[in-house]
């Protein structure tokens, strides 16, 4: 009798785990074979546009980008991303997705041939070409390869360059892009892009190659420079005043006249939610305003605006008043932008001066 | 031991469960930033996003016009709003039991035109509270309970506003 019930037990419990590794199994194959459309519209569109025209990412379904790029690419670039530069590296997408929406990204112009490119190495001379590049080159993108300034394309807010310039010596970059990629496009240049073909730029085959094998050499020095990344780690800047609340709202108003911030409003914590006369006068609001910095920040990554313009929080706990703010250095991070990284910086140091300032 | 032996496979067969949950919970794994794009423009995004955050439970408290800051001050810019909202409750209770927490409140999302489109993006909580995990004592079941459900709030938002113009 006991050893029945133990056989009925045994088998509803396999039947069960066996109906769940089915149902799991569907449900992997069917997130798996989800249309190339669909992946790009739920992962790409966002930045790229709902049909690749671009927006904080740079565009996709240019001629000319598509007839120049390989699949192994595309494939390399939405795996591996590129660090410090916004794209974020898909790590969870499986090789049929990512093929599913190289196959959907190319739909949009069916009569481009796909290039196909050896993945020879060229022997050039990297030193003559880091000549030939810095004088060529590096106008756009920037020394050492580091690309253009800014995000991609369309956000409507006036841009100084309507196309940022790739970051060609990115590491993640280098490991998608082929030599002989890399040399037919410098060789044909992009026509809907500010890159001219070599011949337009008075190089020779050899100047070419001898840029191509610096940038390779990039690849290597770039690893060194990965430790920058490092951010601290809370997420939020706290200062202890010695004044009273009143003292360090006004305090605070010194303070960010004498770093150039505009003082915009306060408010308490609660305005918004309760009735006047029923707000908390224990935590306050503090709104102030570097509207040449958040112009400039802006451009860089538009998103930034999720915690710009600057804001203190002061809180009475029992009888301590904490001076808060976001810490700029922590949330960069977010963002996968070494150029925001520098205002990021800015930022940071300049919350703490006021910080500190208003609190001592 | 014949007991053991259910036991055991019992344990084999949920390992195989666990081992085939766990591409789902990467695939489920947080976005730092959550972004949405809308086809429709930004008034009409602004309108739908303003009544999903209702939807969803909680109170807009201030609508903050950052592209007005910017025009008055010169600067030329396409529209961009970071619209605040909470619950009250909590706006009320979270400051006075994690101080650390208040320059996250309220909640905020932002939207921007992206010319004929318009775009939000919001800062993951699970994001933001990652920095409080990382410190064993300020661990808290409540406070990860609450994170969670911000984030889970302001995805259904963001994915509202997509699905619903």
């Amino acid at each position: 009798m006991l050893q029945n019930k133990r056989r009925y037990f045994l088998q509803f419990a396999s039947l069960t785990l066996a109906a769940l590794f089915l149902s799991l199994t569907i449900a992997i194959a069917a997130a798996d074979t989800q249309s190339g459309e669909v992946l790009f519209q739920n992962q790409c569109a966002v930045c790229h546009g709902n049909e690749g025209a671009g927006g904080v990412g740079v565009p996709l379904n240019l001629h000319d980008f598509l007839s120049t790029t390989s699949n192994r690419y595309l494939h390399q670039t939405i795996k591996m991303g590129r660090p410090g530069r916004i794209m974020p590296a898909f790590h969870t997408l499986s090789e049929t997705q990512i093929q599913s929406i190289i196959q959907y990204i190319r739909s949009w112009r069916p009569a481009v041939v796909i290039p196909e490119y050896s993945l020879d190495l060229i022997r050039g001379d990297a030193e003559k070409g880091q000549a030939v590049y810095d004088s060529t080159c590096a106008n756009c993108h920037r020394e050492k390869g580091i690309g253009g300034k800014g995000t991609g394309v369309t956000f409507s807010r006036p841009r100084d360059a309507e196309l940022i310039a790739p970051a060609i010596g990115n590491p993640a970059f280098l490991a998608a892009a082929s030599d002989q990629m890399i040399k037919h496009i410098i060789m044909t240049g992009r026509e809907s892009t500010p890159m001219d073909s070599a011949m337009a730029m008075g190089l020779k085959e050899e100047d070419v190659d001898n840029v191509v094998t610096y940038l390779r050499s990039l690849a290597e020095t770039d690893a060194q420079q990965q430790i920058k990344h490092s951010h601290r780690d809370d997420a939020v800047l706290v200062f202890e005043s010695s004044y009273s609340i009143e003292e360090t709202i006004e305090n605070m108003k010194r303070a960010s006249l004498g770093h150039n911030f505009r003082y915009v409003r306060e408010q308490t914590l609660n305005h918004g939610f309760v009735e006047k006369e029923q707000e908390s006068k224990d935590e306050y609001l503090i709104y102030f305003c570097n509207f040449n910095f958040l112009n400039r920040a802006l451009l860089v990554d538009p998103r930034i605006g999720m915690f710009l313009p600057f804001r203190a929080t002061i809180v009475k706990k029992e009888d301590t008043i904490l001076v808060m703010t976001v810490n700029p250095d922590y949330l960069c991070s977010l963002f996968n932008n070494d150029e925001l990284k520098q205002d990021c910086d800015y930022m940071s140091e300049r919350y703490e001066a006021m910080l500190e300032e208003s609190t001592f | 031991m014949k007991m053991k032996n259910v036991f055991y496979r019992l344990l084999l067969n949920s390992f195989v469960v666990v081992f085939m949950l766990s591409p789902l919970t990467l695939q489920a794994e947080h976005q730092q930033i959550i972004m949405g794009r809308s086809s429709e423009a930004f008034p009409e995004t602004m309108s739908i996003l303003q009544e999903e955050i209702k939807k969803a439970g909680y109170t807009i408290s201030i609508v903050q016009r950052v592209d007005i800051g910017l025009t008055g001050m010169g600067f030329k810019t396409d529209k961009y709003r970071v619209v605040f909202f909470g619950k009250s409750e909590e706006i009320e209770q979270l400051p006075k039991k994690y101080p650390e927490l208040t320059p996250y409140l309220p909640l905020a999302i932002s939207i921007f035109a992206e010319e004929e489109e318009t775009i939000l993006t919001a800062m993951s909580p699970g994001f933001i509270e990652y920095s409080y995990v990382k410190n064993p004592d300020s661990s808290d079941a409540e406070l990860h309970a609450i994170f969670q459900r911000w984030q889970k709030d302001i995805e259904s938002i963001i994915k509202n506003v997509e699905h619903l113009e």
